[in-house]
C-alpha cells in the first residue's frame, strides 16, 4: 500500500554543507504492517518520514501510497491519508486552543473546513467519550487549553488525534523520547491500543521496543536502510543481535545510547 | 479649593463621550490587529496604509457622488487586497512578516496621495457621510457614538462567530501551531492570506469611519495605527485573561480600545501645557510599555503554578 522507490533527499545541495539525509530509500509496506525503524542520530530517520508526510520534496525517487504517486503533493494535502506524532508533545496540539477544540480540528483532517460551528453540543459528549478511553482523566478538563495539560496528556491527545479518522498511514517520530520512562509505557500501551490494524512507521531509539512492536523493523544508517527483517525473522532478533549489527555498520559510537 | 476639585472631575465628563465614540470607531482597527497579531501571531504594520487607505476611498468616492455604502465598501475591500498582498509577500516570497507589512505601507503612502488626487489631504464637510443624516436630527457626538457603537457590536459579534466556526478555528490553529496545522490537512498559507485580508480590510473600514466622523482624511491619517491598535490589544488584554473564553477577549479588546482613547484624552486635558497632540504617540508607547511590563512582574508565577496544578492534578487521577 505504501511503496518508496529510490528516495533521495539532500539537504543544502552544492553547498559546503550539502547533506544526503537520504540515499536511495526502497521500502514496501502492506496494508497493516507496523513497521519499527531504528538507527542512529542522523541516519536519516525523521528525515524519511518528513519526506512521506510530505514535509519536504525528495530530490530523487518517488512515493506511491494506495497506487498514487503522492511524491509531489503538498503536505496538508496528504495529511487526510498520512496522520503524524511528532518528538516534540508541544508541537502535535494547538496550545492556546482548548482539548475540544484540538479534537474537532483533528476530526475534520481530510474533510471541507466550512462555516458550521466547530464543536457542537453532540461533538462535545462525542469526544469527551473518546477522550474518555485514553484512561487519563483528560475527560474532565475538555474545555481546558491543552498548554495546561502535561506532555504525556498531549502526546496521548496528540494520538488519538492522529487515528480519530483511521489515516492510511500513521508516523510515528520517537513520540515517546521526550517523556518520562513511566509516562513513556503509558503513552505506547495507548499507541499499541490505537494501531490496531493500522499500517504504522514508528521511530524509537529503543531497541526494545522497536522488538516488541511490529511485524517488520528496519536498520538505518547514513541514509541507507541497512538491516531489515519482518515476520518471524523479525521475532527472533534480540537486542544483542541488533547491537552487533550497528556493529558492524559501523556504528559504535550509538552502541551505548541504543543499550 | 473646590473648583479646583471639580476641574479634573469636569475634563472627564467632557472628554468621555467623545473619547468613547473614537474608541468604537477605533476598535475595528483594534480587532484588526488583534487578529494578525494575536490570532495569527503576526506583527503587520500594514494596517497603517491600510487604515489610511479606507478613509482616502472614501473621501475620494463621496467626492464623486458615489453613496456613502458603496464607498465603504471599496474602501474595505482595498484594505483587504493590501492584506491578501502582504500575506502572499511573506508565504510565497517567504519575505519576513515585519517587512512585508512594513513593504506594503510604504505601497500604500503612495497610492494613498494619488487617491486623494495627489493631495495630502481632502475635506468631507457637506458630503453625505453615515453619521450626516443622524447628526443632522441630533448631534455629531451622538451620531458618532451611535454609529460608531453598531460598528463596533458587529465586527465584535462577526469575529465570535467566525473564530467558532470549523472554518475559524482552523485559523487559530495556525496561528497557534502552523506545524499541527498542516499535519492536521489545513492550508496555512491560505489560511494567512484570507486572514490578513481580513484583519486590513477591518483597519480600513475603521479608517473609512473615523474619515467620516472627522470630516476630513489626510494621506498620513493611518501613521501610528499599529501602535494604537496594539494598545487597544494590551490594554484589554491586561484585565482580560487569556483562559476565559473567546468572547470575552473580544470585548476586551472593545474596552480596551475605549479605554486607551479615554486615556489618551485624559493625559492630554490634565497635563495641558506639558502635552501636546504630539506627544500622543509617546504616551501611547509607554502605555503599551507599562501595561506588558505590568503583566510581566505579576502573571508570571500564579500562572505556572496554575499549569502545574492541573498536570499534577491529572497525573494524581491517573494513579
Ligand atoms: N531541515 C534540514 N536542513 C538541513 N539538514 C537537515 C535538515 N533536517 C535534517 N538534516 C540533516 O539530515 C541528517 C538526517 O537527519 P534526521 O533525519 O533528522 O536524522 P535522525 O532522525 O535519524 O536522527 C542529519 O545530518 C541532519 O543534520
Ligand atoms: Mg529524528
Amino acid at each position: 500500500m505504501l511503496k518508496i522507490n529510490n528516495v533521495v533527499k539532500i539537504f543544502n545541495k552544492n553547498t559546503i554543507n550539502q547533506k544526503i539525509a537520504l540515499n536511495g530509500i526502497d521500502l514496501e509496506l502492506e496494508e497493516g504492517d507496523f513497521v519499527t525503524v531504528i538507527g542512529g542520530n542522523g541516519a536519516g530517520k525523521s528525515t524519511l518520514l518528513n519526506v512521506i508526510a510530505g514535509v519536504f520534496s525528495p530530490d530523487e525517487g518517488k512515493i506511491i501510497l494506495d497506487g498514487k504517486d503522492i511524491t509531489n503533493v503538498p503536505e496538508h494535502k496528504r495529511s487526510a491519508d498520512v496522520a503524524r506524532v511528532f518528538q516534540d508533545p508541544m508541537k502535535g496540539t494547538a496550545a492556546e486552543m482548548n482539548v475540544e477544540e484540538n479534537v474537532a480540528i483533528a476530526k475534520m483532517r481530510g474533510k471541507k473546513r466550512g462555516l458550521g460551528w466547530n464543536v457542537t453540543k453532540e461533538d462535545k459528549k462525542k469526544f469527551k467519550e473518546l477522550v474518555s478511553q485514553l484512561d487519563l482523566g483528560l475527560e474532565n478538563y475538555m474545555s481546558q487549553k491543552v498548554s495546561l495539560l502535561s506532555g504525556g496528556q498531549r502526546q496521548a491527545l496528540t494520538l488519538l488525534m492522529a487515528t480519530i479518522n483511521k489515516p492510511k498511514l500513521l508516523l510515528l517520530d520517537e513520540h515517546t523520547a521526550a517523556l518520562d520512562p513511566k509516562t513513556a509505557e503509558k503513552v505506547l500501551e495507548i499507541t499499541s491500543k490505537v494501531t490496531q490494524n493500522q499500517t504504522t512507521v514508528m521511530i524509537t531509539h529503543n531497541m526494545k521496543d522497536a522488538l516488541r512492536f511490529g511485524n517488520k523493523i528496519i536498520m538505518m544508517n547514513e541514509g541507507k536502510i541497512v538491516f531489515s527483517a519482518s515476520g518471524e525473522e523479525k521475532k527472533k532478533l534480540t537486542v544483542n543481535a541488533l547491537l552487533e549489527k550497528f556493529a558492524i555498520v559501523g556504528n559504535q559510537t550509538d552502541r551505548v545510547l541504543l543499550s | 479649593m473646590l473648583l479646583q476639585l471639580c476641574a479634573p472631575l469636569t475634563a472627564v465628563f467632557n472628554v468621555l463621550p467623545g473619547s468613547i465614540a473614537d474608541g468604537f470607531i477605533w476598535s475595528i482597527l483594534t480587532i484588526g490587529v488583534f487578529i494578525s497579531y494575536k490570532i495569527l501571531n503576526i506583527a503587520d504594520m500594514s494596517v497603517e496604509g491600510t487604515f489610511a487607505l479606507g478613509g482616502t476611498v472614501t473621501a475620494a468616492l463621496l467626492t464623486i457622488g458615489v453613496p456613502v455604502s458603496v464607498a465603504m465598501i471599496v474602501g474595505a475591500i482595498g484594505g483587504f487586497i493590501a492584506g491578501v498582498f502582504t500575506a502572499i509577500l511573506h508565504t510565497k516570497l517567504k519575505i519576513p512578516a515585519i517587512l512585508s507589512g512594513i513593504l506594503t505601507m510604504f505601497i500604500l503612502y503612495s497610492i494613498n496621495i494619488h487617491v486623494l488626487g495627489n493631495k495630502a489631504s481632502l475635506a468631507l464637510l457637506g458630503r453625505i457621510t453615515l453619521m450626516r443624516k443622524l447628526a443632522e436630527a441630533t448631534s455629531p457626538m451622538v451620531a458618532n457614538l451611535i454609529v460608531g457603537g453598531i460598528f463596533a457590536l458587529l465586527t465584535v459579534g462577526a469575529s465570535y462567530w467566525f473564530f467558532g466556526t470549523k472554518y475559524g478555528s482552523s485559523v487559530r490553529a495556525t496561528g497557534c501551531n502552523p506545524e499541527m496545522a498542516r499535519a492536521q490537512g489545513i492550508n496555512t498559507d491560505g489560511r494567512i492570506i484570507l486572514t490578513l485580508g481580513i484583519s486590513n480590510a477591518l483597519a480600513a473600514l475603521s479608517g473609512s469611519l473615523l474619515a467620516q466622523s472627522n470630516n476630513n482624511v489626510t494621506a498620513n491619517m493611518g501613521s501610528g495605527a499599529i501602535v494604537i491598535g496594539l494598545a487597544g490589544v494590551v490594554l484589554g488584554e491586561a484585565f482580560v485573561k487569556e483562559k476565559w473564553p473567546f468572547a470575552f477577549r473580544l470585548i476586551g479588546v472593545l474596552a480596551g480600545s475605549v479605554l486607551y482613547r479615554i486615556v489618551i484624552a485624559l493625559a492630554l486635558q490634565l497635563l495641558n501645557g506639558f502635552l501636546t497632540a504630539d506627544d500622543m504617540k509617546l504616551i501611547s508607547a509607554v502605555l503599551i510599555i507599562a501595561v506588558l511590563a505590568a503583566k510581566r512582574f505579576s502573571a508570571k508565577r500564579p500562572l505556572k503554578t496554575k499549569s502545574n496544578n492541573l498536570s499534577e492534578n491529572l497525573n494524581a487521577e491517573n494513579k
